[in-house]
C-alpha cells in the first residue's frame, strides 16, 4: 500500500506538472501543448538512434554526443582539480596564494568562458571542452581540499608514529580518507560540467542536445526545444543518480 | 647512564590568555627494559609528556636522551599505542599491522612482511579476524589490534597512551593481561613507559610507578617502586601486602598534590579580593 502511494505521489506531482504546460500552452499560442509535443517529438524518440542528417538525430543519439563531449571536459577538469585539491589542502601557504583567484575564477558563467576558449583554441571542440573543465573543476578542488583538511589528528598520528614516507601517507592515508569528500565534489562537477555543455553546443552549434534545441529554436519547431529540454533534465538527474550510487558503494565500503 | 635519560622538561601551548604552562621542571630516568607508569588524573599533562618522549612534538626546553641520543624525532625502534586505538578504518585488521611492518622492515619479502603481521595478530589472539575490517571488531579487540601493530615492529621502547581508557571494565582486564604476556614473552627487553589514570593497571604492569604532580604546570614525583613477582594478577593484587603498600604511596603522593593545587587555587582567590597583585602573592 506505502509502496504504492510512493509510486502514485510523482506521477501526480508528473500530472499536475503537465496541466501547468497544457495551460500555458493554451494562453500563449506558440507554446506546443504536451500532446502536440509528443506528437511532433514521438520520431526522435521512438527511434533514438537513428541518423537522418546533421542535426536530424534520434534524441539518445544527440544526447550521446552531448555526454561524450561531458565526459571529456569532466575528466579533465578533475584531472587538474583533483590533484589541485590535494595541494591546497596539505599547504596552507598554496591555499593563501591561491584563494583569492579561485573566488574569483569559481562565479564565472560558461558563457563568458567560451569565447575565450574559442580565441585560445580557434575550434569550437577544444573551446567547449576548455569552458566545461574550468566551470565544472571548482567543487572537486574545493571538496578535496576540505576532505585533506579533516583527516583526524589520528590518522596523521599514525603516519608519524609508523613513520611512513610521503608517498605512502599519501596513498595509504590521505587518499582513503579524503576519497568521500572527492566523490562528492565529482558529482558536483558533473551536474556543472552537464550545465555547461547545453551553453557550450547553442554557442558553438556543435551536434548534441544543446546544438538541437539551439538549431530547432532557429527553425522555429517549437515542441524539439521541448523535447531537448526534457532531455537534458532527465539525463542530467540520470547522471546525478549515478554518481550518487558511487557515492554511497565507496561510503560504505 | 639511563636507557631514557628526562632532563628540565618543558612544554607550552599558546592560548588566548597568553602562553599555557603544562609541563616544567619534569625529570626521569627508566633502565633499559623496565616498565614504567606514569599515574595522573585527567588534564594533568600526561599524554603531552609522553608525545615529547617519543618525539611526536618537540619541547620548549629540556632534554629527552634515548640510549645516548637526544630524542628529535620519532624513533625506527619505537612503537606506539593511543587510548582511541588509531587503525585506518579503510584497512583490514591484517593491512594495519602490515602497514607498520612495511615501514619497519621494508628490505623484507611482502610475503615475509606478511607472516609478522599474521603472527602478531596471532599472539593477541586475532588469528581468526584478520581480515575484519576495525568496525567490524570490538573495542577490546581493536585495541589488540593496536598492540599487534605495535609489537609486530619488534621495538625498543614502547609508549602506551592510556592504552585501556577507552574499554570497559573485563575487557580492560583481561588486555593488561595480554599486555603483561606481550612484555614478558620477547627475547629483547622492551623498555615501557605507560600513562594511565588507573592505580591499579600501573601496580599490575609496572616495576616502577611515577605519580604526576598537578599543576599546571606539572611535574614528576618521587616515583614508587612495585617489587612483585611476576605473572600478577588482580586478584593476588588485592590482598598483597607489597601492592597494598604501593597502591598507598601512589594515592597519597596523587591527592598530595591535588591538595597543594586546591589550595593555592583557593589562596589566588582569596588574595584577588584584598591586593592588587594576587598572582605574585599567591606564587
Amino acid at each position: 500500500m506505502k509502496r504504492l502511494i510512493n509510486l502514485l505521489l510523482p506521477l501526480c506531482g508528473i500530472g499536475m506538472a503537465l496541466a501547468v504546460w497544457w495551460a500555458a500552452s493554451v494562453a500563449v499560442p506558440d507554446l506546443p501543448s504536451p500532446v502536440r509535443t509528443w506528437d511532433e517529438s514521438k520520431l526522435y524518440i521512438l527511434e533514438p538512434l537513428a541518423k537522418r542528417g546533421e542535426s536530424d538525430q534520434g534524441i539518445l543519439l544527440l544526447a550521446y554526443y552531448s555526454l561524450m563531449r561531458v565526459a571529456r571536459g569532466f575528466l579533465l577538469g578533475i584531472a587538474i582539480a583533483t590533484p589541485l585539491g590535494f595541494l591546497l589542502g596539505v599547504s596552507s601557504t598554496l591555499t593563501k596564494m591561491f584563494d583569492p583567484i579561485m573566488q574569483v575564477l569559481r562565479p564565472i558563467s560558461p558563457l563568458a568562458w567560451l569565447p575565450l576558449g574559442l580565441v585560445l583554441f580557434q575550434k569550437s571542440e577544444p573551446a567547449a571542452l576548455f569552458a566545461i573543465a574550468v566551470c565544472s573543476m571548482w567543487p572537486t578542488v574545493i571538496n578535496t581540499m576540505m576532505g585533506v583538511r579533516a583527516i583526524p589528528q589520528d590518522y596523521w598520528n599514525v603516519a608519524k608514529v609508523l613513520r611512513l614516507s610521503r608517498m605512502t601517507t599519501f596513498t595509504k592515508i590521505i587518499v582513503p580518507a579524503t576519497l568521500p569528500y572527492m566523490f562528492t565534489g565529482y558529482r558536483l562537477s558533473l551536474g556543472i560540467a552537464w550545465l555547461v555543455i547545453v551553453a557550450s553546443e547553442m554557442l558553438t552549434g556543435t551536434p548534441g542536445v544543446g546544438g538541437f534545441l539551439w538549431q530547432e529554436y532557429n527553425s522555429l519547431v517549437y515542441a524539439h526545444i521541448l523535447l531537448a529540454i526534457i532531455t537534458i533534465g532527465v539525463v542530467g538527474f540520470a547522471l546525478d543518480r549515478l554518481m550518487g550510487m558511487a557515492e554511497a558503494r565507496l561510503r560504505a565500503s | 647512564m639511563a636507557f631514557l635519560e628526562v632532563r628540565n622538561l618543558s612544554k607550552s601551548f599558546p592560548s588566548p590568555a597568553g602562553a599555557r604552562h603544562v609541563l616544567s621542571g619534569v625529570a626521569l630516568d627508566v633502565d633499559q627494559g623496565e616498565f614504567v607508569s606514569i599515574v595522573g588524573t585527567m588534564g594533568s599533562g600526561k599524554s603531552t609528556l609522553l608525545s615529547l618522549l617519543a618525539g611526536l612534538t618537540s619541547p620548549d626546553g629540556g632534554t629527552v636522551v634515548l640510549d645516548g641520543k637526544p630524542v628529535t624525532g620519532v624513533r625506527d625502534d619505537a612503537a606506539f599505542v593511543f587510548q582511541n586505538y588509531s587503525l585506518l578504518p579503510w584497512f583490514s585488521a591484517l593491512e594495519n599491522v602490515r602497514l607498520a611492518v612495511q615501514a619497519a622492515f621494508p628490505n623484507e619479502t611482502a610475503a615475509e612482511q606478511t607472516r609478522r603481521a599474521t603472527e602478531a595478530l596471532e599472539r593477541v589472539g586475532l588469528g581468526n579476524a584478520l581480515d575484519r575490517k576495525p568496525r567490524q571488531l570490538s573495542g577490546g579487540m581493536r585495541q589488540r589490534v593496536s598492540l599487534a601493530r605495535a609489537f609486530a615492529t619488534e621495538p625498543r621502547v614502547l609508549f602506551l597512551d592510556e592504552p585501556f581508557g577507552a574499554l570497559d571494565a573485563l575487557t580492560r582486564d583481561t588486555l593488561q593481561q595480554d599486555l603483561a604476556e606481550l612484555c614478558a614473552g620477547r627475547e629483547r627487553p622492551v623498555t615501557t613507559v605507560m600513562i594511565t589514570n588507573s592505580v591499579e593497571e600501573a601496580i599490575l604492569l609496572s616495576d616502577r610507578i611515577v605519580p604526576i604532580v598537578t599543576g599546571p604546570p606539572a611535574s614528576l614525583g618521587a616515583s614508587i617502586p612495585v617489587e612483585l613477582a611476576r605473572p600478577r594478577t588482580l586478584a593476588q593484587l588485592a590482598h598483597d601486602e607489597q601492592a597494598t603498600h604501593a597502591r598507598a604511596n601512589v594515592v597519597a603522593a596523587l591527592t598530595a598534590s591535588m591538595q597543594r593545587r586546591n589550595r593555592s587555587v583557593s589562596a589566588t582567590a582569596t588574595t584577588a579580593l584584598s591586593t592588587t597583585e594576587p598572582v605574585k602573592e599567591a606564587l
